[in-house]
């Protein structure tokens, strides 16, 4: 099956994403310009992280006005699995296709670190073979994560379920300390309303390998891969 | 012609930046200061009447200048001869 790993000017995770994706069998991860115009025959869509557009004016603020946010809003649209990292969460954003948005961390500090994130949905694409309460560990590195949504955003979310990751201690509860950039909720990364699109913080494209201290990140690659199966089983 | 467009927090947002900046006057001898908030300031040159162009820089305040989650704007005219 085929990822497509978006290349905006100012992407410098694209290829953490592509390594980890390609290492995994079955799947062969390509890298999109953002100026392309279509992502047909993909499987799944990635915005990696990194600082597109320099993070001026608001991170992501312009790169979602890139030629190719276009066809990624028509896929999400049409059901397609999108992901977005970091910078790719801040993009989806601003993009309109999730909720709220990232302001400077509370700490006014860059963060970079390994969390503890707690899975809070199961039935999720993103989420398959995970129990309620798993806990992955993953890497988060950036100055504007603190996720924010009105009150009212708020509630939708948590009465959809679309909150995906908290960050949590090792205990797996959701204390204050746990929180690295002071994110409303301890909310590491929401998904649509359909479900489709996942917005998070920490990168699971980091932590594809023991070596780089987790591999829980695969846990969501891997999910994904089947989610895709599986549509693919329905559809034939 | 000039346009200036202020984009500040909304309430709602915590505003570390401006907290920081608070403390710090207060620690420079203006205990009196109560809050700071900080947004951004951006002066526009453009060309046609203002007629026509405001409507059209309204709406990119709403698109991309600003991002009405999380922040305000304010869409002036600049004052002749000044910036």
């Amino acid at each position: 099956m085929k990822f497509a790993v978006i290349q905006f000017p100012g992407s410098n995770c694209d290829q953490d994403c592509t390594a980890a994706l390609n290492s995994l069998e079955g799947v062969q991860a390509e890298f999109v310009w953002h100026k392309e115009t279509s992502l047909e025959g993909c499987d799944a869509i990635v915005l990696p992280g990194g600082f597109s557009y320099g993070d001026y004016l608001r991170c992501g603020a312009i790169a979602r006005f890139s030629p190719i946010m276009q066809a990624v809003v028509r896929e999400a649209a049409a059901g397609k699995l999108v992901i977005g990292v970091c910078n790719g969460f801040q993009i989806l954003c601003e993009a309109g296709l999730l909720p709220g948005a990232l302001v400077r961390n509370r700490s006014l500090r860059f963060v970079c670190e390994m969390v503890t994130t707690r899975v809070e949905v199961e039935h999720s694409p993103f989420t398959i073979g995970m129990a309620k309460g798993t806990l992955l560990q993953l890497p988060v590195a950036h100055g504007e994560g603190c996720y924010f949504a009105e009150e009212a955003t708020l509630r939708e979310l948590n009465a959809n379920r679309q909150v995906v990751l908290r960050y949590v201690d090792a205990n797996g509860v959701t204390a204050p300390a746990a929180n690295p950039n002071g994110s409303i909720e301890n909310i590491a990364g929401i998904c649509s309303r359909e479900r489709n699109v996942l917005g998070l913080m920490p990168h699971p494209d980091r932590a594809c390998e023991e070596r780089l201290g987790s591999s829980d990140g695969t846990k969501i690659f891997a999910s994904m891969m089947q989610w895709i199966v599986g549509e693919q089983a329905r559809a034939a | 012609m000039k346009m200036k467009v202020i984009v500040t927090p909304k309430a709602a947002v915590l505003d570390p930046q401006g907290a920081a900046v608070r403390d710090a006057m207060q620690h420079l001898g203006m205990p009196e200061v109560r809050s700071v908030r900080i947004g951004k300031y951006l002066e526009i040159e453009v060309d046609g009447e203002e007629a026509e162009v405001e409507p059209r820089l309204r709406q990119l305040c709403r698109d991309l200048l600003s991002n009405p989650v999380i922040e305000d704007y304010d869409l002036l005219r600049a004052e002749e001869g000044r910036a």
